[in-house]
C-alpha cells in the first residue's frame, strides 16, 4: 500500500491493505491448499485420496453448516429439514452435469456449483414461502415434515431423483475455463477450496447487510422488528431463500466430489449433521459451524476407521456441549475474552492443567466401556478384537469392564472436585473483570 | 386531516370482557398528549390498538388521516407511527449501536437489502452515532444491549422508537421503575426527541405528565372521562375522584 493510504484515518478505512486486514482468511486458504501436501506420497508421486476426500468433505459440509447457521444462529430458526436444500441443489447439479456431458448444455465445470446454488435458491423460495409463515417451534415442526416429504419423494419420483440408486454423474465433461479436466482429486480439491472460500466470504458479508442485521434483530425480538417497519415474516423468507442458495452450493460441491447424488443427501440424517456441527462449534459466532464441521468430519472419517461407535461419540459430544457449553467451542473461547482483556489468562493455566487428568480419565473410561460393548455385538460379527500393547482383551471377562467403570466413575468424581476449584478461580477472575468495568 | 391520531367509537373486547368501551379521541399534529388512568383502565390496550398490535372490535382508528383497519404493525409504522413498550423491548444480543441502526434501516430505505454493506454506509452510521450521543449512550456503543442497566435500556428503547424520524411517537410508561434523577433525565430526553412531533404517552408519574403534556386524557374503565389542558384536568372533580384523589390518599 502506498504511503498516501496511511496518511489519514479515513483513507485507511477506504483502502485497507488486503493482506493486513484479511490475513486470517488468506491464511485459511493457504492452509487448506498446503495441508494435503503433508500427506503427499513422494515415492508414488500422488496425493492421499483419503485425506483429499476428507478435506473436501470438511469444505462442502462447512458450507452446508454455515448456511444452516444463517437460519439457526442468525435468525433463531431451527430447521430440521435443511438437507432438502442441500440435496436438491445436488440433484440439480447432477442433471446439469449430465446435460453438459450429453452436449445439450454448455457450462464450464468451474461454474457448475452456481447451478446447485440456483436450485437451492428456487426450492428455498418455494419451501420458504410455506415454512417462514411460522417461527420458533412451529417452524421447526414444519421443516421436519417438509424434510420427510422430500425424502419420501426422492424414493418415489424416479425421473428426477433416480430412486435408491440416485443420479450418477461424471465431472470430466471437458468444459473448463482454465483447461483442467478434473480427472485427479487434487484438481477437484482446488475447485472445492475456491468455492468454499467464495461461499464463506459471501455468507460472512451477508451478515453485515441490512437483511443480515434485521435477521439478528428478528431472532432477538421479532415483535420489535415490526415496530421499526419490518415484516418479520419477510425477513425470515429472504433469509431462508438465501440460505437455500448456499446450501445448494454445498450440495453441488458434494456432487463434484462424489460424482453421484443419492436420496440420503436430502434425508434427516444430513440435516442432523449440520445441526450437530453447528451446536458443537457454536451457533453464536460466524465461524462456529466451520469448527464444528471439522470436529464432526474428523470423527466421522477418522474415528470411524477404528471404531464402529463413532456416531455415539459425536452424540455424546453433542450432549456434553449442549449441557455444559451451549455456546459451543466458539462460545467457550469467547467466555475467556474478559479475562484475557484484564491480562489474567495465565492464572487459568494451572486450574486447566488440574482438570485435564480427571477429564481424560473419565473419557477413557467411557471409551473403554463403549468399545467393550460394541465388541460384544457388531464388533464380534466383524471378527474385530481389542488389544492393548499386544495383549488381547477379552470383552467377555469382568476385569476390563470393571477397569472401564472405575475409570469413568472415579474420573467423574475427581473431575467434580477439580471443577469446583476451577469454578472458584474462574468466578473470581470474572468478578475482577466486572469490577474493571468490562461488560460480562 | 390535521389530526395525527383520530379514534372514533373504538371498542375492544377480549372474550366477553369489554376493555375499551367506545373511545373517541383526536390528537392534532404536534401535540404532546398524555393518557392517565388507574391500573386496568385500558391505556396499554388502547396503545396496542393504535399501533396495530391488536385489531379493534369495532370503531375506526386513523393515523395521519388514513384508516388502519386490519393493517399489520409494520405497515402502521411505515405511516409514520413508532412506539415503545411498557416492558422494555430492545434487541438484547445486538450492540447498542446496532439497536439504533436497526431502528433507522427501514426509514432510510434499506428495506431487505442483502447487498449494501452497512460498514460502508457512512451517513447512516453517523446518524446512528448522533442518536447515541443524544441518548447519552455513546460510551456504551459496542456493549450488547442486554447488558445495559435498566434506565439505559429504557433510554435505548426511546432511541430505537424515535431514530427513524416517525412523526407520531407512542411511549408506554417511559419512566416506570426509574429513580428520581433518572426520571428527570428521561423527561429531558423525551422533551428533546418529541420536539415538533406528535407525542402520545401513558404515564403514572404525575410530575412527568404535568411537566410534559399539552393535553391530558383520563381513561377509566375503558372510557374517556375527561380530556383537556393540565390545569383543567387537575381541577376536574370527576378526575380527582377517580384517579388523582386515590393517588394522593
Amino acid at each position: 500500500m502506498s504511503a498516501e493510504t496511511t496518511s489519514t484515518p479515513i483513507a485507511t478505512v477506504r483502502a485497507p491493505g488486503l493482506l493486513r486486514r484479511h490475513w486470517p482468511w488468506l491464511a485459511a486458504i493457504a492452509i487448506a491448499l498446503l495441508l494435503p501436501w503433508l500427506f503427499f506420497d513422494w515415492t508414488k508421486g500422488r496425493h492421499s485420496g483419503f485425506v483429499l476426500t476428507m478435506l473436501s468433505e470438511i469444505g462442502l459440509m462447512s458450507v452446508f453448516a454455515l448456511s444452516f447457521n444463517m437460519l439457526m444462529g442468525q435468525t433463531g430458526l431451527l430447521s430440521f429439514g435443511h438437507a432438502i436444500l442441500f440435496g436438491l441443489g445436488g440433484y440439480c447439479t447432477a442433471h446439469a452435469l449430465n446435460a453438459v456431458k450429453a452436449g445439450t448444455l454448455w457450462l464450464p465445470v468451474e461454474l457448475v456449483p452456481l447451478v446447485g446454488g440456483l436450485g437451492g435458491l428456487v426450492f428455498g423460495a418455494a419451501f420458504g414461502y410455506v415454512v417462514t409463515k411460522q417461527r420458533a417451534t412451529a417452524f421447526a415442526m414444519i421443516t421436519m415434515g417438509l424434510g420427510e416429504l422430500v425424502a419420501a419423494c426422492a424414493l418415489m419420483f424416479m425421473g428426477f431423483f433416480g430412486g435408491e440408486g440416485g443420479i450418477p454423474t461424471d465431472r470430466m465433461v471437458g468444459t473448463s475455463l482454465v483447461g483442467v479436466d478434473y480427472s485427479s482429486s487434487w484438481q477437484v480439491y482446488c475447485l472445492i477450496v475456491a468455492w468454499v472460500a467464495i461461499a464463506t466470504v459471501l455468507m460472512r458479508l451477508q451478515t453485515q447487510t441490512p437483511l443480515g442485521r434485521m435477521a439478528n434483530a428478528q431472532r432477538d425480538n421479532f415483535e420489535r422488528t415490526q415496530f421499526v417497519g419490518y415484516d418479520p415474516r419477510m425477513i425470515r423468507f429472504y433469509q431462508f431463500t438465501l440460505s437455500g442458495f448456499f446450501a445448494g452450493i454445498g450440495g453441488a460441491l458434494y456432487v463434484l466430489v462424489y460424482e453421484i447424488v443419492t436420496f440420503d443427501t436430502v434425508a434427516a440424517a444430513k440435516s442432523a449433521t449440520a445441526l450437530l456441527a453447528t451446536y458443537i462449534g457454536g451457533a453464536g459466532s460466524f465461524l462456529g459451524p466451520f469448527l464444528g464441521t471439522v470436529v464432526v468430519v474428523l470423527l466421522q472419517s477418522g474415528v470411524s476407521l477404528i471404531s464402529n461407535a463413532w456416531l455415539l461419540y459425536v452424540g455424546g459430544l453433542f450432549i456434553v456441549m449442549v449441557m455444559f457449553a451451549p455456546g459451543g467451542i466458539m462460545g467457550i473461547v469467547a467466555r475467556h475474552e474478559p479475562i484475557a482483556r484484564i491480562g489474567r489468562l495465565g492464572e487459568l493455566v494451572v486450574p486447566y492443567a488440574r482438570i485435564l487428568p480427571p477429564g481424560l480419565l473419565s473419557v477413557l473410561g467411557f471409551v473403554t466401556l463403549v468399545e467393550l460393548a460394541q465388541l460384544t455385538t457388531i464388533g464380534a460379527a466383524q471378527n474385530k478384537s481389542l488389544a492393548i500393547g499386544g495383549q488381547a482383551i477379552d470383552p467377555h471377562s469382568a476385569l476390563p469392564w470393571a477397569t472401564g467403570a472405575v475409570m469413568l466413575i472415579g474420573g467423574g468424581l475427581w473431575l467434580r472436585r477439580e471443577a469446583r476449584v476451577f469454578r472458584v478461580r474462574w468466578d473470581a477472575l470474572i468478578e475482577e473483570a466486572k469490577a474493571r468495568g468490562l461488560p460480562v | 386531516m390535521s389530526n395525527a391520531i383520530a379514534l372514533r367509537g373504538v371498542e375492544k373486547s377480549f372474550g366477553r370482557t369489554k376493555i375499551i368501551r367506545g373511545v373517541d379521541l383526536a390528537i392534532p399534529r404536534g401535540e404532546r398528549h398524555a393518557m392517565i388512568g388507574p391500573n386496568g383502565a385500558g391505556k396499554t390496550t388502547l396503545f396496542n390498538l393504535i399501533s396495530g398490535r391488536f385489531p379493534v372490535t369495532s370503531g375506526t382508528i386513523e393515523i395521519n388521516g388514513q384508516a388502519i383497519d386490519g393493517l399489520p404493525p409494520h405497515q402502521i409504522n411505515r405511516l409514520g407511527l413508532s412506539r415503545s413498550f411498557q416492558i422494555t423491548s430492545i434487541f438484547p444480543r445486538l450492540s447498542v449501536f446496532e439497536n439504533i441502526r436497526c431502528g433507522l434501516l427501514w426509514a432510510r430505505g434499506y428495506r431487505y437489502s442483502f447487498w449494501n454493506l452497512l460498514g460502508a454506509e457512512r451517513a447512516l452510521n453517523e446518524e446512528a452515532d448522533r442518536m447515541l450521543e443524544r441518548l447519552g449512550l455513546q460510551d456504551r456503543r459496542n456493549v450488547p444491549a442486554g447488558l445495559l442497566s435498566y434506565a439505559e435500556q429504557r433510554a435505548l428503547e426511546i432511541g430505537i422508537t424515535v431514530a427513524g424520524g416517525a412523526d407520531i411517537i407512542l411511549l408506554d410508561e417511559p419512566t416506570s421503575g426509574m429513580s428520581h434523577s433518572e426520571t428527570e433525565q428521561a423527561v429531558r430526553l423525551i422533551r428533546a426527541v418529541s420536539e415538533g412531533k406528535t407525542l402520545l404517552m401513558v404515564e403514572h408519574d404525575m410530575s412527568v405528565v404535568f411537566g410534559l403534556a399539552d393535553i391530558i386524557t383520563v381513561l377509566v374503565y375503558g372510557e374517556v372521562i375527561a380530556s383537556g389542558p393540565p390545569a383543567e384536568i387537575r381541577a376536574n372533580p370527576a378526575v380527582q375522584e377517580a384517579y388523582l384523589g386515590s393517588e394522593a390518599a
